[in-house]
């Protein structure tokens, strides 16, 4: 191979090894994409409602407006990353056409088929799927993902969702390295997932592309606890831009996630950023309402 | 519980030179562990004590605009350009070569970088990441065989000062590794391909210097 080639696994998954140890931003408005960008954002995910509203005001969530996200896009210079509804593969062209960095096929949004997925290996643009466990990260990296984040529950500033996702992705790939070859035949298939792919897992011990956290996180701690629990990064929905001081607490979770095994420095980025979120906790969310159970 | 993070720094070679990873973001895990690898002794660099005794430091691949502004909040940055002046050797690949070039076209409002590399660099020369690429690269320093390189939102040399010397262009002629006494930037991230080629060239430098 010696011509130039676009869209190639490495150069999909090497976008995301370049946004590890970083903190991706939720923002609705260029306005909020400065502010992100300002405080050190290593991306922005361009939407229309943050989570938190599309819970409050229901009815149907889709991709946003083009102009918005061509608007937040002219705004700044870091990655800009938008979301397609969940199967919606003309979304997804759309979204590639509008040269977005990053296409999201999120459950946040509703989603526009039951069965099937994106298949990502379609696209020239790199996609980033969510999962609450093994099994379902890796059917997602079957379809062409090419980065992973736990889904925790998104709009709830609650983030022990995140936490069981996390833990959860963790302790399966750790119980796959421990396995013997004919054990992962059958760790395969109680995965749902292709034999290959657990293989390379259990061989390597990570999976096979970047794994960053979202769903509730609204505090530089907890940024700094999703790290900790072997997070690559981090992405914060409605946590900065639902607080009293965005402009601060988005400084304070990057700096917190850079820092993340140094308590002194989390106390310190954790003071005086006023009301953080106000959230809802999981458990008081009818399940019907839990985002976290769409995607197959 | 153990992370899944790759948090080895390779192998421990007592004898080998202790090199830094500037680690405020970005893939500075692939960089530590091919280091490693190689026989270097490896720290990962945060703050200003972290340079202490370091010969050498790498900046990862990553997004510069954040690692400026980590930089400067926790004191890294002044004493950093101080050991760059004085001397130290340093690698920067992508995100690294802007924080490395002394002017930068297109960084956001209030960017600063290190410096140090006489050129001028332009940030995300090449677009979104729609156009993103690999591509062969023949580096006549790192031997015949062509080097697979890997270009991420990458930057461009635009110009190259009297006191740098590029090592590497595109068939376009745009200019895409520099060198510089102990300096070395690349646009492109070998520490992604498994080719570790400009490491041990960054390391045979540091152990001749």
């Amino acid at each position: 191979m010696s011509t130039a080639e676009t869209g190639s696994s490495r150069v999909k998954r090497g976008l995301a090894e370049m946004l590890k140890g970083g903190v991706i931003m939720d923002v609705v408005t260029p306005e909020q994409a400065r502010i992100a960008e300002d405080a050190g954002a290593v991306a922005v995910m361009a939407l229309e409602r943050v989570p938190a509203d599309i819970r409050a005001q229901g009815g149907v969530a889709r991709m946003s407006d083009p102009d918005l996200i061509e608007a937040i896009i002219a705004e700044v210079s870091i990655p800009v990353m938008a979301k397609a509804r969940i199967g919606h593969f003309v979304e997804a062209q759309v979204l590639q056409a509008l040269d977005v960095d990053y296409i999201d096929e999120s459950e946040v949004l509703s989603p526009a088929d039951y069965v099937n997925h994106i298949d990502k290996w379609a696209f020239n643009t790199p996609f980033v799927c969510g999962a609450t466990n093994l099994g379902e990260a890796l059917r997602r990296i079957n379809e062409g993902a090419a980065m992973i984040r736990s889904k925790g529950e998104a709009g709830t500033g609650d983030v022990s969702e995140a936490t069981k996702h996390i833990r959860k992705i963790t302790s399966e790939v750790n119980q796959l390295k421990s396995m013997t070859r004919d054990e992962l035949y059958v760790a395969a298939k109680e995965l749902q997932a292709p034999y290959d792919l657990v293989l390379e897992v259990a061989e390597t011990g990570k999976l096979p592309v970047v794994l960053f956290t979202a769903g509730g996180v609204a505090t530089p701690a907890d940024a700094a606890m999703m790290m900790q629990l072997g997070a690559d990064g981090v992405f914060v929905g409605s946590g900065i831009f639902k607080s009293g001081n965005p402009e601060a607490r988005a400084a304070a979770v990057v700096k917190a996630t850079t820092f993340y095994d140094d308590p002194s420095v989390i106390a310190e980025v954790s003071r005086g950023l006023g009301e953080a979120m106000v959230g809802i906790n999981v458990g008081d969310l009818p399940a019907p309402h839990r985002l976290a159970e769409r995607g197959w | 519980m153990t992370s899944l993070r790759d948090e080895s720094l390779g192998a421990v070679d007592a004898s080998g030179p202790r090199v830094g990873v500037l680690a405020l973001q970005g893939d500075f895990r692939e960089h530590a562990r091919i280091l490693g690898e190689l026989g270097a002794r490896v720290t990962l660099v945060r703050r200003p004590g972290d340079l202490e005794g370091i010969e050498g430091l790498v900046i990862p691949g990553g997004e510069s605009s954040v690692m400026d502004k980590l930089a400067r909040a926790f004191g890294l940055a002044e004493p950093l350009r101080e050991r760059i002046r004085d001397g130290l050797h340093v690698y920067g690949t992508c995100a690294g070569l802007i924080m490395l070039a002394d002017t930068l076209l297109d960084a956001i409002a209030g960017q600063e970088s290190f410096g140090g590399l006489d050129v001028v660099v332009r940030r995300n020369a090449f677009g979104s990441q729609n156009q993103s690429f690999e591509t062969d690269l023949e580096i006549p320093v790192l031997g015949e065989r062509p080097l697979r390189a890997v270009f991420i939102r990458g930057p461009v040399v635009e110009s190259v000062g009297p006191k740098a010397t590029p090592i590497a262009t595109l068939a376009d002629g745009r200019v895409v590794a520099v060198e510089q006494g102990g300096l070395l930037g690349t646009s492109f991230h070998p520490e992604i391909n498994g080719d570790t080629r400009f490491h041990e060239y960054f390391l045979s430098k540091l152990r001749s210097a």
